[in-house]
């Protein structure tokens, strides 16, 4: 770890500031990442501004739906009522997450930009070009068990590790950004990127800009949503896939339908196909197959992560089944 | 003569539980010392070569930095015969993560940050980590781990195949593991430069170890001193589970860093990383498996192959076939252990040695020869449960094992178990059960002995160099001494894990309650003989572990049945262990309390290690890519469901005044066994290897 400075923002204008003029400046939300990587060298920031106090901790109910605050804790978010009753699946994605302690002192923003668990990432003694661009990708030929079978590129075939994050793309969130020049918009989805030939930006966030709220606008069908984390370990350990999805049923039909995939890919995976496919089909395990195999025909696994293929189509598969009335 | 019950066989409190939760109890590395450095270690970044060039300019510069020490500059040892504790003698690189230096400093933080910046250049050789089964420069060690010998081979294992009705012959793998420990490997180091026995050690060291007297005389060797002139303190250990049954690198490495600032105290604490490269681990193991039996399930053959790796450097062959020799009644019997050395670090003891791996081959095996035979595993079993021990022809000291199974099986509920694999469903699960034999020696180390004092007012103290690594010894030992003092229990204070009591064995191998138990045992004994019911205050007699002849008489084994059901998701694989029951046959038990939390223990590692502990070696780089507790999975509380033990109420009349065999390990033998066969009870699909997960159950 080397040494850094320590800054606590008053507001978020100074944290954006502070940061923005100094290239070796980053963010301190709950820490349960980026102290990690400090640690373990991953990181090695200068100067940490810590904008975990800022007054952004709360969960606020909108004209058109509910702003979260970027210090709200997951899980404090996981417990609040309208999370619970609107949109079950973050509820339960940010349950699956971490670990009690963790989501206690994790924020949402945090959340958001955590970065992969990769562990050629994590570890320094080994060649990444997301830690180090040019360097080279060791998981291409090595472990590959946690890693992307969709979006993936020659640099990199990490993935993003939220479970919150997935839940998030599914219900159309929309991330509200502070920067030096002021604050903008975009859809959660669009924040994200895959790694192309530059796998060192996660994001398209500019240095400086600071996560202040996110967005979640009202979709009255996701009070029938779920999501559905398959992994080695019951708790605390990362997806192999998850699934979020949201059903509106008309009748036996498909009105309309959210699904967002994890663990698969370096962003969290909206499954647009697939939501097209299914978009006035019967609700029947055949069209939700289809649907999955229609997301699903992308995809490129690894040599030792090839399982993951049939197992997110039988996930992506099973989620919708439970949505349905037969499954309930 | 056994001694008479009063306390043993009660379920005390531990004497060391409010200390332990209130965080009172200082571990190696809390233990407050005077104007403490810190050593962060530098590791080799190469599986095999050679330190060309150091460059620590930049990481003496930093401030509060005391030195970095590399093989350039360090002490010489006096001994350096064991390679694994050859500590920064040469340039020479033999594993990735292998110790290259030290740096201290003023704070850990310092000593991690200026760690980070030496620069270090190698001439770097090509190396090898692949264990395969096809390997060409596979060999027979000269024996195996535990004194045994390396093959057996008794009558004619081919034939008896080539003419049973029903055979099995499959490979059985399991991975790489590591003992992890919740406590790091830690150690407080010492030099005194003026010191010498008996005014002060020249070298104290506060240390997590299973055997403080096995890492003074170790230590006291490499170092050229006389035992004497070493005091290593452990009076609590965070877990070891064999991790810590010797001294390793760290403890070396601690030495030479307090060398380097004599008389100033060096604290070092390796990381969860630095422990996957530096603190011993279990090989992976390729088990070729053959039975034969005739067509009731009489067994004709049993042959058990393995094929497993050791460091280049020191040898260490675990010893995965032994367990197999004794274990069933077939008159061909053959068994061999061949080991590849590689570059890797150097393996070592971790829970059950042998036979944890090895009761994973075998007992699927049996499931598999059960169904083939059209027989329940358990009456498979019971066909051939041994009169005595195939191996040595002695008569058994006490083989329960078709009781264990048939209790079991009642506690169970075993009679509901499906017959046909993969036909039961709850909902969108898959249900099975599943069952496996467990069995583990009886050891009593020599070497131990134990020190009485009489304090006056009904107090005694009884003394010997024992280690608690959690398991109770605390308690236990203190219940043993009340008993064979005849006083109540809170009229004795047992004094353990200082190297400056009396000597004491290892906490390995299930030895420690029978071994420093009778030790204690013979000590109090002593006491009474020379000073009757009302001693002196002063008043203070000795004993050495008393012999046991009937241990060259009978063949003295532990048994098990290890019971499991398991939920498979039909949709993803996912595996849930609802249930796990195990039964136990080990003598009699001392303390029903901390006995439970052993045998659940080691099943709850029995089922981590079914479920998930596999540590991925990077043939590329030589290193486990999966070193840290998020990426390496344990099982977590959420994994652990019902879990319950319980024991046959017994005493074993010929191991000793105790009447006790030892607890330790039997928990996680046949456990990963019991899983998979309810695995294959529930979906029909048949997992060779471990560990078992998701993907492998995918439809």
């Amino acid at each position: 770890m080397i040494p850094f400075e320590y800054l606590r923002a008053g507001d978020p204008a100074e944290a954006v500031a502070a940061v923005a003029e100094r290239p070796g400046a980053v963010f301190l939300g709950g820490g349960t990442n980026l102290v990690d990587h400090m640690k373990l060298g991953v990181a090695e920031p200068d100067m940490l501004v810590d904008v975990s106090r800022l007054p952004l901790d709360r969960v606020e109910e909108t004209a058109t739906g509910l702003r979260v605050g970027a210090a709200v804790r997951n899980s404090d978010l996981a417990a609040h009522p309208l999370v619970r009753e609107r949109c079950p699946m973050l509820a339960r994605a940010l349950l699956s997450g971490a670990s009690g302690q963790l989501r206690n002192a994790a924020t949402t923003a945090g959340n958001l930009l955590q970065r992969t668990r990769c562990p050629y990432f994590q570890d320094v003694t080994t060649p990444c070009n997301k830690r180090e661009p040019g360097s080279g990708c060791s998981a291409i030929g090595g472990y590959t068990r946690y890693h992307a079978i969709l979006g993936a590129s020659e640099q990199c075939v990490a993935v993003h590790p939220s479970d919150m994050a997935v839940a998030m793309v599914a219900l159309d969130a929309v991330v509200i950004v502070l920067g030096p020049g002021g604050e903008r918009a975009l859809p959660l989805a669009d924040l994200y990127r895959l790694p192309g030939d530059t796998p060192q930006r996660d994001t398209v966030l500019e240095h400086g800009e600071l996560v202040t709220a996110v967005e979640l606008p009202d979709l009255p069908f996701a009070r029938r949503s779920a999501y559905r984390k398959v992994r080695d370990r019951t708790s605390y350990s990362f997806a192999l896939v998850s699934v979020a999805a949201a059903l509106d049923l008309d009748g036996g039909t498909v009105r309309d339908v959210r699904l967002a995939l994890g663990g698969v890919a370096h962003k969290p995976w909206r499954a647009v196909l697939a939501e097209e496919e299914l978009r006035g089909k019967p609700a029947t395990e055949d069209a939700f197959r289809r649907a999955a195999d229609a997301e699903l025909a992308a995809a490129r696994p690894l040599p030792g992560n090839e399982f993951k293929v049939p197992m997110a189509r039988n996930t992506i598969v099973a989620t919708l089944r439970d949505l349905t009335e037969e499954g309930r | 003569m056994t001694v008479q019950d009063r306390v043993v066989g009660t379920p005390s409190p531990r004497v060391d539980g409010r200390a332990k939760v209130t965080g009172i109890a200082a571990y190696a590395y809390d233990r407050p010392v005077d104007d403490p450095v810190y050593a962060h270690p530098l590791q080799a970044t190469i599986a095999r070569g050679r330190v060309a060039a150091i460059d620590d300019v930049a990481a003496a510069g930093v401030k509060g930095v005391l030195a970095v020490v590399t093989h350039r500059d360090a002490a010489r040892l006096a001994d350096t015969e064991d390679a694994e504790l050859s500590v920064l003698q040469s340039d020479e690189v033999a594993f990735r993560g292998q110790f290259i230096g030290v740096v201290l400093a003023e704070t850990p933080e310092i000593a991690r940050h200026a760690a980070g910046l030496v620069r270090v250049e190698y001439d770097e050789e090509p190396h090898d980590t692949e264990l395969r089964a096809d390997r060409t420069d596979l060999y027979a060690p000269e024996q195996v781990n535990g004194g045994f010998a390396t093959d057996t081979d008794e009558g004619d294992v081919d034939a008896a195949m080539a003419a049973a009705a029903v055979t099995v012959d499959e490979i059985y793998t399991t991975p790489m593991e590591h003992n992890n420990p919740m406590e790091p490997h830690s150690t407080v180091a010492i030099w005194n430069p003026g010191g010498g026995f008996p005014e002060a050690p020249r070298l104290t060291l506060f240390d997590s170890t299973q055997s403080v007297h096995s890492v003074r005389s170790t230590l006291a060797r490499v170092f050229g001193l006389r035992p004497e002139q070493v005091r290593v303190v452990s009076p609590y250990v965070g877990g070891g589970f064999g991790s810590k049954g010797m001294a390793h690198a760290h403890n070396v490495l601690a030495v030479l860093a307090a060398r380097a600032v004599a008389g100033r105290p060096v604290k070092l604490a390796l990381t969860r990383h630095q422990m996957f490269s530096l603190a011993g681990h279990r090989t992976p193991t390729i088990q070729r498996v053959r039975l034969g039996a005739d067509e009731a399930g009489r067994m004709t053959a049993v042959a058990h192959e393995a094929v497993e790796h050791t460091s280049k450097i020191k040898e260490f062959a675990e010893q995965t076939a032994v367990g197999t020799r004794m274990m069933y009644a077939a008159p061909n019997r053959r068994t061999s252990h061949r080991v590849a050395a590689l570059d890797v670090p150097v393996p070592s003891w971790m829970r059950a040695p042998g036979e944890a791996p090895g009761f994973f081959g075998l007992e699927v095996a049996m499931d598999e020869l059960a169904a083939a035979c059209g027989l329940d595993p358990i009456e498979l079993r019971a066909r051939n449960d041994p009169r005595s021990d195939p191996e040595s022809g002695r008569p058994w000291s006490g083989r329960h094992l078709v009781r264990c199974l048939r209790e079991g099986a009642a506690r169970f509920g075993w009679e509901d178990r499906p017959v046909v694999p993969g036909t039961r469903r709850r909902g969108r699960e898959l249900v099975g059960m599943g069952v496996a034999s467990s069995t583990y020696p009886y050891y009593r180390f020599p070497g131990s002995r134990a020190v009485v004092a009489y304090g006056g007012r009904g107090r005694y103290t009884v003394r010997i160099g024992a280690a608690d690594i959690g398991t109770g010894a605390w308690t236990v030992l203190t219940q043993i001494a009340a008993d064979a003092l005849g006083c109540p229990l809170g009229a004795v204070s047992v004094e353990i894990g200082d190297s400056g009591l009396p000597s004491a064995t290892v906490a390995g191998g299930s030895s420690g309650t029978t071994s420093w138990g009778s030790t204690i045992v013979a000590a109090c004994r002593s006491f009474r003989r020379v000073y009757g019911d009302d001693p002196p205050p002063g008043a203070e007699a000795g004993d050495d572990m008393p012999e046991n002849p009937d241990a060259e008489r009978y063949s003295m084994h532990s048994f098990g049945a290890q019971f499991a059901e398991v939920r498979v998701d039909a949709d993803t694989g996912e595996i849930r262990v609802p249930r796990m029951l195990g039964v136990f046959s080990v003598g009699r038990v001392i303390n029903p309390r901390t006995a439970r939390s052993q045998f659940i223990g080691g099943m709850t590692m029995g089922l981590s290690m079914a479920l998930l502990e596999r540590s991925v070696l990077d043939h590329r780089t030589g290193h486990v890519i999966n070193h840290d507790f998020a990426e390496y999975l344990i099982a977590t509380n959420a994994d652990v469901m019902d879990v319950d033990a319980v024991w046959l109420d017994e005493e074993d009349v010929h191991a000793g005044p105790l009447g006790a065999r030892g607890i330790g390990e039997i928990g996680i033998v046949g456990a990963a066994a019991a899983i998979a066969n309810a695995v294959h009870n529930a979906t029909g699909i048949r997992v060779r290897d471990l560990p078992i997960t998701p993907d492998l159950l995918l439809r």
